[in-house]
């Protein structure tokens, strides 16, 4: 069979509903969200030839592909480093139809992340932690009582906060944005539930003095799946075409995801550095030419550092971008418009990058006006999403 | 032969620390951490150090390693205290901290000996070690006494 580049395309996205108790197993949400997907496509469950999910998804490809009624596997992969993979599952699905070794890709993430097994709590075992998730070196921090994602994202953030002088009353305003976008987003756990400055502040302390608890992403059940295809198949199917413009992945030397405390400054995150690098070069765009962003917000600081590292403002400068309303539906670079990780749920960055396809497709529950192009980023991963 | 009419003296609390998870690659840390070492790790080649310890030298790709003593002494250089959950094992929110130490590598632990608005930026400080369960100890950090 001769190869050539094929384009890429987003020709379906789907969801199960998000929740704290799913009442179904994992298996069951991914099979879901998957027959949704490709509902919203228009194709069969049965003509998907690619899987992609992340390492720490617990449900088996062939498991699903039998759910789904799969009938020949041609590729299957996952990707590593927690929610970072986010943005890595749009990379290689793109990559796989760029190559010409797919026609039909099923991303999917699916968990029962609150009433299963809970990220946020004190881990119940440790031999979880263990190399193969890029998270190798939490087992040096387990012993210290950083035991948790926050602390962890705490510390990673602390000598950023302190040399650029940002407040948790700075970072409210980014939750406080998020949860008003997640406010008039009928599928967020906190629609119809705005908070204001105030509630930010009065929220406990998680990790003191940098997170409260409104700083911090949901936990939440709940299956996301999206679905690559090719530009020129994408055409004929039911949806109007989300193009993968490019889409690349950076892990500089002694960079790691979260417990990422042993690269050079602390004060930058040199993996959405080398994204952003490689990223605008691949599409010959800048930030200027995004009219939305959805960013990794697991932590509030975590999205100031990937605004800084992706150039929409300089090193620092974080704050003061999103005290100018930078963030908003009106605002230069309307951000995480479904209400985020905060507000919307906690799918491990999926539903962030479902919202991208929303604002380009333009049937966002926010739509921003005039969108031709969106970055989705995961922090060590990233993808312009553009329109046909 | 104990006497039970004379009372036992009061049993030291035992530890509630979680102990260290042991890797083959980092087996020589946590044995020196049980006898009070602070080990590093470099490169019997090139002697570049290097953390979280690894087989290979990135610099050289030499195999053999070397285990040293490290001076203990280090930089408070990112720090926050654990309120929420509680984490396990921890009578008080500890304080949780990347110290840089004296050889450039940097280590996650604890600063201790000192209160919660003492800890500033930079501080300087140097090991000592507190025990876990299971009989094993972990290198934490106390300000140096001026």
């Amino acid at each position: 069979m001769a190869r050539q580049f094929t384009e890429a395309a987003i020709a379906g996205i789907g969801a199960t509903e998000f929740s704290k108790e799913s009442g179904r197993s994992e298996l069951q949400l991914a099979a879901e969200c998957a027959k949704a997907a490709c509902d919203d496509a228009g194709i069969s469950p049965h003509d998907i030839d690619g899987m992609i999910t992340f390492t720490i998804d617990n449900s088996d490809e062939m498991m699903l592909a039998r759910c789904l009624g799969v009938k020949d596997l041609a590729y299957t992969t996952r990707i590593p480093g927690g929610g970072a993979a986010a943005a890595g599952t749009i990379y290689q699905a793109m990559a796989m139809v760029n190559a010409g070794l797919c026609k039909n890709v099923l991303i999917w993430r699916a968990m029962n992340e609150r009433s299963q097994y809970r990220f946020g709590q004190n881990p119940t075992n440790t031999t979880n932690y263990q190399s193969g998730n890029g998270t190798g070196s939490l087992l040096w921090c387990v012993p210290f009582g950083a035991m948790t994602p926050a602390s962890w994202g705490a510390l990673q953030a602390q000598r950023y906060m302190h040399k650029y002088g940002v407040t948790n009353r700075d970072l409210g305003l980014i939750s406080v944005q998020q949860r008003q976008y997640a406010a008039t987003n009928p599928k967020a756990w906190f629609y119809n539930k705005p908070i204001t400055l105030e509630d930010h502040q009065n929220s406990k302390w998680i990790m003191e003095p940098l997170l409260r608890m409104l700083d911090c992403c949901q936990e939440s059940d709940g299956g996301q799946a999206i679905l690559v295809t090719s530009l020129e198949r994408a055409r004929d199917l039911k949806q109007k075409p989300v193009r993968i413009l490019g889409a690349t992945q950076s892990i500089p030397y002694n960079v790691e995801v979260i417990s990422n405390y042993y690269h050079e400054d602390l004060t930058v995150m040199p993996e959405a550095q080398g994204v952003a690098g490689r990223l605008w070069d691949m599409v010959g765009l800048g930030p200027k030419d995004m009219q939305a962003a959805m960013i990794y917000d697991a932590f509030t600081p975590h999205v100031l550092l990937q605004l800084e590292g992706f150039g929409f403002c300089k090193p620092g400068e974080g704050k003061d971008f999103v005290k100018s309303g930078a963030l908003a539906i009106d605002g230069i670079l309307p951000t995480n418009t479904h209400g985020g990780l905060l507000g919307e749920a906690y799918i491990h960055g999926m539903n962030s990058m479902a919202e991208g396809v929303r604002q380009i497709r333009g049937t966002s529950v926010n739509q921003v006006k005039s969108v031709t192009n969106v970055l989705v980023s995961s922090g060590m991963a990233g993808a312009v999403l553009s329109v046909d | 032969m104990s006497t039970p009419e004379q009372p036992a003296a009061p049993a030291a609390p035992k530890p509630t620390r979680i102990p260290p998870i042991v890797t083959l690659d980092a087996k020589f840390f946590w044995e020196g951490a049980d006898k009070e070492l602070f080990l590093g790790q470099k490169c019997g080649d090139c002697g570049e150090f290097r953390f979280p310890p690894r087989p290979m030298c990135p610099k050289c790709f030499s195999l053999k390693r070397e285990e040293v003593p490290l001076s203990g002494k280090g930089k408070v250089h990112s720090w926050a205290i654990a309120r929420h959950p509680p984490p396990f094992g921890f009578k008080e929110a500890p304080i949780i901290a990347v110290i840089e130490l004296e050889e450039g590598t940097r280590f996650v632990s604890n600063v201790v000996g000192v209160a919660y608005d003492e800890v500033v930026q930079d501080m300087p400080v140097e090991v000592t070690f507190e025990p876990t369960m299971n009989n094993h100890k972990v290198p934490v950090f106390r300000p140096v006494k001026k």
